[in-house]
């Protein structure tokens, strides 16, 4: 799957990214299902707002860390079509 | 023996909420214990209130709010903010009876996340029978379009048994049609009602492996569309189910008057005795009370769980299912085949008569 620089990711209804401190960090919550969010995936999954596009989060997270866009690209596509295929995100 | 270093008992993750155990369906597994708590023993909201914030603390991240129907709580709105609040993913468990529209559009404002209707079976007059209550079924198929019309994902919860395995292929239709993203194939669980009434449930061996070979092809089939988990009916099984993810690992339950249990079926297990929220905080409740050490971890297995490569797997399988058919809770669940007790589920499973429904009143 390619993920379009114009498409604008959010979590569906009855997904949530939340922090507990006794589970030690970020989790992405769906029905029955438990994901720990690793600081990476936090920082992509924080800025899938609905508003931002596909192309401005990438922009966003290589100008933040500094980093090669085309391996932000890559790594952002890659977690977005991980979690359409698992139904925890919508593009 | 004591560790040097006694480690900290694992953090759970999920907490069933039985906010009642009244319920105007009748349905003859209900998995609530046979002697019902009343009303009057019930928590009020400001300790529920409490309860939440304690389990998000202690790092619960779901609580599944239930009951019985959680619908016969006046407060179930003013519960189920409280538990958004305090950063809790909320999944509603619902017979759909005593649901109105108007409450679940306030639901849906105070932030609930997750909707699961259970349907008894793929065609009225029978899901109605198997419920105890006429009307059931098509109160369930309009509280789940109200809640796919307000874009909150949908469970269908299909409890089999002998009288509607072989429907399985139109109940996961059916959970198509009402809008559910996912459908669990539970197969029941012979704990309190559904024991009681087993010999009227139980399906045949042939019936069984039948239902999970249609329900391979239907996973292929609807790949993408509908996620059916299948919960396997464990007397035709050879390896014992991890229950609950292992005694008091990963979830806890609290019953409509408070006391903490680490599954369910915990009361049914004669020599234990839990604590109440009214008299403990959660947190001590899950690392201190004698419940929940009972058996935590492997100390308290014996042979043939002690030395066996899948003792922290399955846990030595379920205590309450090990207590029920052998009277002694530290025995392995005669479900596993390792068991001396095994051949004892396969001669239950063969007693099967076709009685009237002792129903859950």
């Amino acid at each position: 799957m390619t993920v379009s620089p114009d498409a604008k990711p959010k979590l569906p209804r009855g997904v949530r990214l939340t922090h507990n401190e006794a589970q030690g960090g970020w989790v992405l919550l769906a029905p029955e299902r438990v994901f720990k969010a690793d600081p990476t995936a936090v920082e992509i999954i924080k800025r899938c707002d609905g508003n931002a596009t596909f192309g401005q989060i990438v922009d966003d997270l290589a100008k933040t860390y500094n980093a090669p866009r085309e391996r932000i690209t890559a790594d952002v596509a890659a977690m977005l079509t991980m979690l359409v295929e698992k139904q925890m995100m919508e593009l | 023996m004591m560790d040097a270093t006694p480690q900290r008992a694992p953090r759970p993750l999920g907490l069933l909420a039985e906010l009642t155990h009244r319920c105007p369906l009748g349905c003859p597994y209900c998995s609530n214990p046979l002697a019902l708590e009343g009303r009057s023993d019930e928590l009020d909201t400001a300790s529920w209130v409490r309860v939440f914030k304690e389990a998000a603390a202690l790092g619960v991240l779901q609580v599944h709010l239930s009951g019985g129907e959680p619908g016969a709580r006046r407060d179930l709105v003013e519960i189920t903010k409280a538990a958004h609040d305090a950063s809790l993913y909320t999944n509603l468990i619902t017979s759909a009876v005593g649901i109105t529209a108007a409450t679940l559009d306030k639901l849906s404002d105070a932030g609930l996340d997750h909707v699961q209707i259970s349907i008894q079976d793929s065609a009225a007059e029978s899901a109605d029978h198997i419920a105890g209550y006429r009307g059931a079924y098509a109160r369930k198929q309009a509280l789940a379009a109200q809640v796919t019309r307000l874009g909150i994902p949908l469970t269908v919860n299909a409890v089999m048994h002998r009288a509607n395995i072989e429907h399985v292929d139109a109940m996961v239709t059916l959970a198509l049609e009402l809008g559910a993203k996912r459908v669990e194939i539970a197969h029941v669980q012979y704990y309190g009602w559904a024991l009681k009434n087993r010999a009227q449930l139980m399906p045949t061996r042939a019936q069984v492996e039948h239902a999970v070979q249609v329900v391979e092809a239907l996973r292929k089939q609807h790949h993408g569309r509908i996620v059916i988990d299948a919960v396997v009916p464990d007397y035709y099984a050879r390896f014992p189910k991890a229950c609950v993810g292992g005694w008091g690992r990963r979830s806890l339950n609290v019953t409509p008057s408070g006391k903490v249990l680490p599954c369910h079926a915990a009361e049914s297990i004669a020599e234990l005795t839990f604590w109440n929220v009214r008299e403990h905080s959660l947190a001590d409740i899950w690392d201190n009370s004698p419940a929940f050490m009972a058996f935590r971890g492997t100390d308290w297995m014996q042979e043939p769980c002690r030395s066996c490569p899948k003792a922290k797997e399955d846990f030595g399988g379920c205590r309450c299912q090990a207590f029920a058919l052998t009277g002694d809770a530290r025995a392995t669940d005669p479900v596993c085949h390792l068991s001396p007790r095994h051949a004892l589920v396969g001669e239950l499973a063969e007693q099967r008569a076709d009685l009237a429904y002792d129903y859950r009143r």
